[in-house]
């Protein structure tokens, strides 16, 4: 039927998108971090499909926050785990 | 101001909402230089106050500002809130559910949001309707059994397919098709008849009775028009749109009907969310519901509070529960994980695992007596001896 379903479309999910190298090191240096101490996202999350992410990508959210206006987040694409 | 002060304050490290209200609160003013990094001055303190110090214990606050609120909601309620007619469950066991991360609510509704085709008209909103509530095989006809010829006879009535928007021929398809998928249940043989309306099923095993009515019963309750789940829905008005709201929740279906505002359409089901919009989306239905629930009761907690949970909640790439199962089930300390529930299990297991603590949380340091790792506790010092003669 008609209606096709963009998910990077809907009120509830926030902007995603693919850092490049650089910009994940300047982001590791400046919170002291290594790359597994961020929050992560499966693969095969309907937005990182959406968008194209791959395992190892790290994807920059920018949140519509409720108390700071706008708010960036990050997570770590891992592989979704075998139940 | 000028544009040169506009650069000024976006380049300074805050809040994207702070920046946009201190441009708009000088726009249209004369500051001079100096009054503007006075003003500058002033907010980045004041900023600096408003944030949270390290080593602040933000998850203890946030169970207790969730936490005492919490004991004031009603345990039960059975109240119709919100829609007319349509069930939710409010309060505290709603608050639970949502911490719990239970995969399927209690009572799942879904708010259907239309494009703009549909949204204005009442008949328009109910065709789509038809195609979203689940309509089992005896609302379209009368269904009898014969006992003298071991058949169930369907006799479908015109009038009511084409009030609801399907064709003879797609029921006499659909019919047989979804008792078999659906219910696993092929010992039987069909007969339809376009022309008449007519549709017969034969049982295979012709002696015996009970599987006559086995059959009967199938043929009664098939869902034909509709997405299985979705039980109930109604239509209502809101601010000049029609809106749909349902009892029960399929989002992946509901997407694929006609009309329907993929863009604005949402589910009170978390998991659901989470599986077919991604985590980002779970994130902001459990801030959503949380925040929903709590101020229907009258309570305001703070939305940070709540914003801390649902991230911890997500933080793995899925929505886990607060809980032995979820959270605080997977602990890297033993220590901590048996002070939370079910004690001996979790230590009885370390010791088979030969597993260590290392004691870097709050948790264990209580536990064994030490100064934990909070506020003034997380500063070590070290002294430098600068003229120390050895």
């Amino acid at each position: 039927m008609g209606t096709s379903l963009d998910v990077l479309k809907h009120e509830m999910v926030p902007n995603h998108q693919i850092m490049d190298d650089e910009e994940v090191t300047d982001l590791l240096a400046t919170y002291h971090l290594s790359l597994d101490q961020l929050p992560k996202i499966y693969h095969d999350d309907s937005a990182v499909k959406a968008i194209g992410g791959e395992v190892g990508d790290v994807i920059r959210i920018t949140r519509e926050s409720r108390t700071a206006g706008r708010a960036e987040a990050y997570r770590l694409v891992v592989k979704r785990p075998k139940k | 101001m000028n544009s040169d002060m506009e650069q000024r304050i976006d380049s300074l490290g805050l809040p994207y909402r702070t920046r946009e209200d201190l441009k708009a609160s000088l726009t249209g003013r004369d500051v001079t230089a100096e009054q503007f990094e006075d003003i500058l001055t002033m907010v980045f303190s004041e900023y600096e106050k408003s944030r949270i110090e390290p080593c602040e214990a933000v998850g203890v606050v946030a169970a207790q500002s969730i936490g005492e609120p919490g004991t004031q909601m009603t345990m039960r309620t059975f109240h119709y809130a919100g829609v007319a007619e349509i069930n939710v469950t409010l309060g505290l066991p709603r608050l639970i559910e949502i911490m719990d991360a239970r995969r399927e609510p209690s009572t799942p509704t879904m708010a259907i949001y239309l494009k703009d085709d549909w949204m204005f008209s009442r008949d328009r909103a109910r065709e789509v309707s038809w195609q979203i509530e689940a309509a089992p095989l005896h609302e379209f006809g009368d269904i009898t059994i014969d006992m003298e010829n071991m058949q169930v006879l369907v006799m479908l009535n015109k009038a009511v397919c084409d009030r609801r928007k399907i064709s003879v021929e797609e029921i006499l398809e659909a019919a047989p098709r979804k008792i078999r998928e659906k219910r696993h249940f092929r010992d039987f043989d069909v007969e339809g008849d376009p022309k008449k309306a007519v549709l017969a099923f034969t049982p295979k095993n012709r002696e015996s009775y009970q599987n006559l009515f086995q059959l009967a019963e199938h043929v009664r309750n098939i869902i034909v028009q509709g997405i299985d789940d979705i039980e109930r829905v109604v239509v209502r008005k809101e601010g000049g749109e029609y809106i749909l709201y349902t009892e029960g929740s399929n989002l992946k279906g509901v997407f694929e009907v006609e009309g329907v505002d993929t863009a604005r359409t949402r589910s009170n089901n978390i998991s659901e969310i989470a599986d077919v919009l991604g985590i980002e989306a779970g994130r902001n239905a459990i801030i959503q519901e949380a925040l929903n629930t709590l101020n229907e009761q009258g309570i305001g907690v703070d939305v940070r509070h709540i914003m801390l949970v649902a991230d911890m909640m997500c933080m793995d790439g899925e929505v886990k529960q607060i809980g032995r199962h979820g959270i605080a089930g997977e602990k890297e300390s033993v220590l901590s994980r048996a002070a939370f529930e079910v004690t001996v299990n979790h230590l009885l297991d370390a010791a088979i695992a030969n597993e260590v603590d290392e004691l870097n949380g709050v948790t264990e340091n209580v536990i064994v007596g030490q100064p934990i790792q909070l506020g003034t506790g997380d500063v070590k010092l070290i002294a430098k001896p600068t003229n120390l003669k050895i």
